[in-house]
């Protein structure tokens, strides 16, 4: 390795100054792609070489290789260089990405050399998906070939924005200035069709070296930047999520101690700082920032990319594959998706068959509930399909098992990319990006409001609370309710009954009874609760509710520490006997069908937080257990 | 964000997907200053709460003093259990980097690993390896898939996108981890200065009793090394760019015996870190060949 001995000079005289500068440098990731023998692992061999990043034993050895694979005659093969692999050197092929480093006066550089093999795709995406910038190749004497079309498509799939078409091997057409601009051409046709808006073209030749590091006198026709130089002074346009608002998902909860609670993570988008409002999704629960904690001190702000441990101002149920943001991210919530898959297993793809579903730092069930096309590379045409096969492209429907955070792959890398994994071998099938979310409601955001709902129970001074009463038709629940929302209203609570036959009356005029409908019933009740504990109030909710899975429905919508149970357990026959509405002698007679405990089923709660037997609780006494559990 | 926050982000961001998603992870401690840095990334990821794993050191009994000493020192320091794993086999047998060549490195470092790995059932194993150390680790994955058997099986890497690491494995697979493996020898070096983190004071030229045997020049750390008639201990200011078993480890002569010293050195010298160390020269896939069957 001879260096320039001015650099020399400096290394020498001002290692402190050196060091600062070479810390500073930007980094540039990049990817060579292309057909196979476009001379890849050529070129890169000779940036390697030329930009002085070969040490003295690896060239020697390099040299020795090179004489004994004898493809170059007695120049040096720089692709023995890159090609690590024995299987490799045998073949003369490239099989799997290899990264190298480099750098120059002005920035540094991962290159991952990646293969031109169509059954090689998967190791090629490997390279391509964190990379900023491609490099394509073509061979002069070949024009565009099919894996030109094909890496073109992934890089820009990808989201590479940056892309240098290479026209290699320039020494083999002489330096023919026609022969290169017809490539461009025919290029820029194509690269229009898949949205491809710029590129940036250089002629070249890795084996000699024409406009690598320095300008050829070989062409002179070409006016533009060699490629270094191009690397060098790019400007890398930043990442959309550097200028929006902050999300990480949590990687892990670091709690040495009870003291103290963090959630450690990645930040995939925007700038965090102590005192920021957020919300943690799926949860959709509320905190604020309290510290941003670093082994050295604690951080005033933390940025894009940055790994940090942070806490919150509140105890608040956050777990590895939640999503803490700042109140504005525009994260959404969907289980179904169109997405853009990238098919990478021998195995083809199996629609409806579940694969471990892994985005950010969660991972869950999915499956492909449909293929809506594949892509032919050649054509660019969309093609009906039924699977897809290994190294094809497709746009399919994929649906989780449960509810998700997402941003579309367009709006976010982090939270817009996944990997399916086989549960059965663990290997990973396929690298894909949501493209949107099917699910009718997910565009709805909830509306931040300035007065939250702690302002709203506040000036109320008092804790908001859902008492949900569950039983049979006459059991008691409207007597119990009554007395219950009176001797709140003697204390000076702000409360609400929400009763079983009035809602019907109104709200849910439009439902009967049968199973969906009273699924539908109590879902809206549930909500309606939830709003108004958001106001503030102590509801009170008198309803049948009969079936369990509905009653965990509500559940799930409202905080645990603001839903109390209540099971008001009487017997179906004094329920019956009472009888005062006449309800239980009508469906007894079959005049009324679908009545609970007749021909419909009461499920009764397993848990109860309260449980009043009618029987033998005189309704004071039913009201004052009610009482205890909700007022401190 | 410059490019050594960078690295060292992307770095705790691994090793934390590594212990968040394994069950029995460890790190492999060799004691040079690249899994030095990385135990420094690993206190960092975990802060306040202290590395939850221990740390594994596969001993050939015949590294540094001084390499020993620090060890201990430093698991003290970063309060994590250490377990040192001598091959019994290769103790009983004797075997020692003069008398039995590669089986040295075969026994007590391939075998001796793989022993260590099973006895404790550890299924994922942090490892400060580098892709620009040598041209088959420039290949490997960030989260690299190992059979039952320990091999690694070149032509069927995971593809690996993005930072979605995929570590489902079955059971007796596993899975060794490179926090490390964008960083170069100057990023590893800059990364120490920046920090100011403790290394071995091997790394520092200092003067030390050396031979010169077949173009190398060894330091004679002990008195098992076998002298030959005509080779004399003398005392040469040297120091070391990796560090390994001491009859194998080649040193340089130089006089930097700072951090700064030794980054200008580093700068301007025209050979590279691996020059000194005689397990690569073997042949030329010999890195490959020792992971295919279970090197790390």
């Amino acid at each position: 390795m001879k260096l320039k001995s001015n650099k020399k000079n400096i290394i020498a005289n001002d290692i402190d100054g050196y060091l600062k500068t070479h810390q500073n440098k930007s980094l540039l990731r990049f990817i060579t792609c292309g057909s196979v023998d476009d001379g890849k692992s050529t070129l890169i061999g000779r940036l390697l070489y030329d930009s002085k990043m070969i040490f003295e034993d690896q060239l020697a050895q390099l040299k020795i290789d090179s004489k004994k694979s004898g493809t170059q005659g007695k120049k040096i093969d720089f692709a023995l260089l890159v090609d690590g692999l024995e299987a490799e050197r045998q073949q003369g092929i490239t099989i799997d990405v290899a990264y190298r480093f480099f750098s120059t006066e002005k920035r540094k550089f991962i290159v991952a050399d990646t293969p031109g093999h169509e059954q090689y795709t998967r190791n090629m995406v490997t390279g391509a998906s964190d990379s900023q910038l491609a490099v394509i190749l073509i061979d002069a004497q070949k024009g565009v070939l099919t894996q030109t079309r094909r890496h073109s498509y992934l890089c820009h799939l990808l989201g590479i924005k940056h892309i240098v078409l290479a026209v290699n091997k320039m020494d083999l057409v002489s330096y023919d200035q026609t022969i290169f601009n017809s490539i461009i051409s025919n290029y820029e046709t194509f690269a229009d069709t898949i949205g491809i808006k710029n590129f940036e073209s250089i002629p070249i030749s890795g084996l000699n070296g024409d406009n690598i590091t320095t300008r050829s006198t070989n062409t002179k026709w070409y006016k533009g930047p060699t490629l270094l130089n191009h690397l060098e002074d790019l400007n890398i346009k930043p990442e959309k999520s550097e200028s929006t608002s902050f999300f990480m998902p949590v990687q892990w909860v670091n709690r040495p101690n009870q003291d103290f609670r963090g959630f450690s993570g990645r930040i995939a988008s925007g700038i965090v700082k102590p005192g920021q409002k957020v919300r943690i999704f799926p949860s959709n629960k509320t905190s604020v920032i309290d510290r941003i904690v670093t082994l050295e001190s604690d951080l005033d702000h933390a940025i894009l990319n940055q790994s940090v441990t942070i806490t919150l101002k509140d105890e608040i149920d956050c777990s590895r594959g939640q999503i803490i943001a700042s109140e504005d991210s525009l994260i959404q919530s969907a289980d179904q998706f169109e997405t853009l898959l990238i098919w990478m297993d021998e195995s083809s793809l199996i629609p409806n068959r579940s694969y471990y579903f892994k985005i950010g730092t969660e991972t869950v069930l999915a499956f492909i509930s449909k293929i809506k096309f594949k892509v032919n590379i050649n054509t660019m045409e969309k093609i009906a399909a039924q699977t897809l096969e290994l190294n094809e492209i497709g746009v399919a429907n994929l649906t989780t098992d449960r509810s998700i955070p997402f941003m579309p792959f367009k709006e976010n890398k982090t939270l817009g990319s996944f990997i399916l994994i086989d549960k059965m071998t663990n290997a990973t099938v396929a690298g894909g990006m949501i493209n949107f979310s099917l699910n009718r409601a997910s565009n709805l955001h909830w509306q931040k409001m300035d007065v939250t709902r702690e302002h709203r129970a506040k000036l109320k001074d008092q804790k908001p609370v859902v008492v949900w009463m569950t039983g049979l038709s006459g059991s008691g629940k409207s007597t119990i309710a009554n007395a219950l929302e009176k001797k709140l209203l003697q204390m000076n609570f702000h409360t609400f009954i929400l009763d079983g036959d009035n809602i019907r009356l109104g709200l849910n005029k439009d439902l009967g009874f049968s199973d969906a409908d009273r699924v539908e019933n109590i879902r809206r009740v549930g909500h309606v609760a939830k709003l108004m504990t958001d106001a503030g109030l102590i509801v009170i909710v008198a309803f049948i509710s009969p079936f369990r899975s509905d009653r965990d429905l509500v559940k799930k919508m409202i905080d645990k520490k603001e839903f109390v149970e209540v099971f008001i357990d009487t017997p179906l026959s004094v329920a019956e006997d009472r009888d005062v509405k006449g309800l239980y002698a009508k469906a007894r007679s079959g005049k009324l069908k679908n009545f609970t405990g007749i021909d419909s089923p009461y499920e009764t709660p397993e848990n109860p937080d309260i449980h009043i037997k009618t029987k033998s609780q005189s309704i004071d006494e039913s009201v004052n257990a009610i009482l205890k559990k909700i007022i401190n | 964000m410059n490019n050594l926050n960078y690295l060292e982000s992307e770095a705790i961001h691994i090793i934390r997907e590594m212990v968040s998603e394994s069950e029995n992870p460890v790190i492999l401690y060799s004691i040079g200053k690249d899994s030095t840095v990385m135990l420094h990334l690993i206190k960092k990821a975990f802060y306040p709460s202290f590395p939850p794993f221990p740390l594994l050191h596969i001993d050939t009994t015949w590294k540094f003093k001084e390499m020993y000493k620090f060890r201990d020192k430093i698991a003290k320091d970063v309060n994590m259990d250490l377990i040192v794993y001598q091959n019994p086999e290769a103790k009983k047998k004797g075997i020692n980097p003069f008398d039995h060549g590669t089986l040295h490195t075969d026994l007590w470092k391939t075998e001796g690993l793989k022993q260590a790995l099973n006895k404790y059932n550890f299924d994922s194993a942090l490892i400060g390896a580098r892709r620009d150390e040598e041209k088959s680790r420039a290949k490997e994955r960030v989260f690299s898939f190992r059979s039952q058997q320990h091999n690694w099986d070149s032509k069927k890497q995971r593809p690996e996108l993005w930072s979605l690491y995929n570590t489902r494995k079955s059971k007796g697979e596993s899975i060794r981890v490179f926090p490390l493996s964008n960083w170069t020898e100057l990023d590893i070096w800059q990364y120490i200065y920046q920090e100011n983190i403790e290394i071995v004071s091997l790394y520092f030229a200092a003067l030390r009793p050396t031979i010169k045997r077949n173009g190398l020049i060894l330091m004679v750390d002990d008195n098992r090394l076998p002298l030959k008639s005509d080779e004399k201990p003398e005392l040469r200011s040297i120091r070391f760019r990796t560090l390994g078993c001491y009859p194998l480890t080649g040193a340089i002569l130089s006089e930097a015996s700072t951090l700064k010293e030794v980054i200008q050195e580093m700068l301007l010298t025209i050979t590279s870190e691996r020059q000194g160390r005689i397990i690569d020269k073997d042949h030329g896939a010999s890195m490959e060949m020792k992971k295919t069957q279970g090197y790390f």
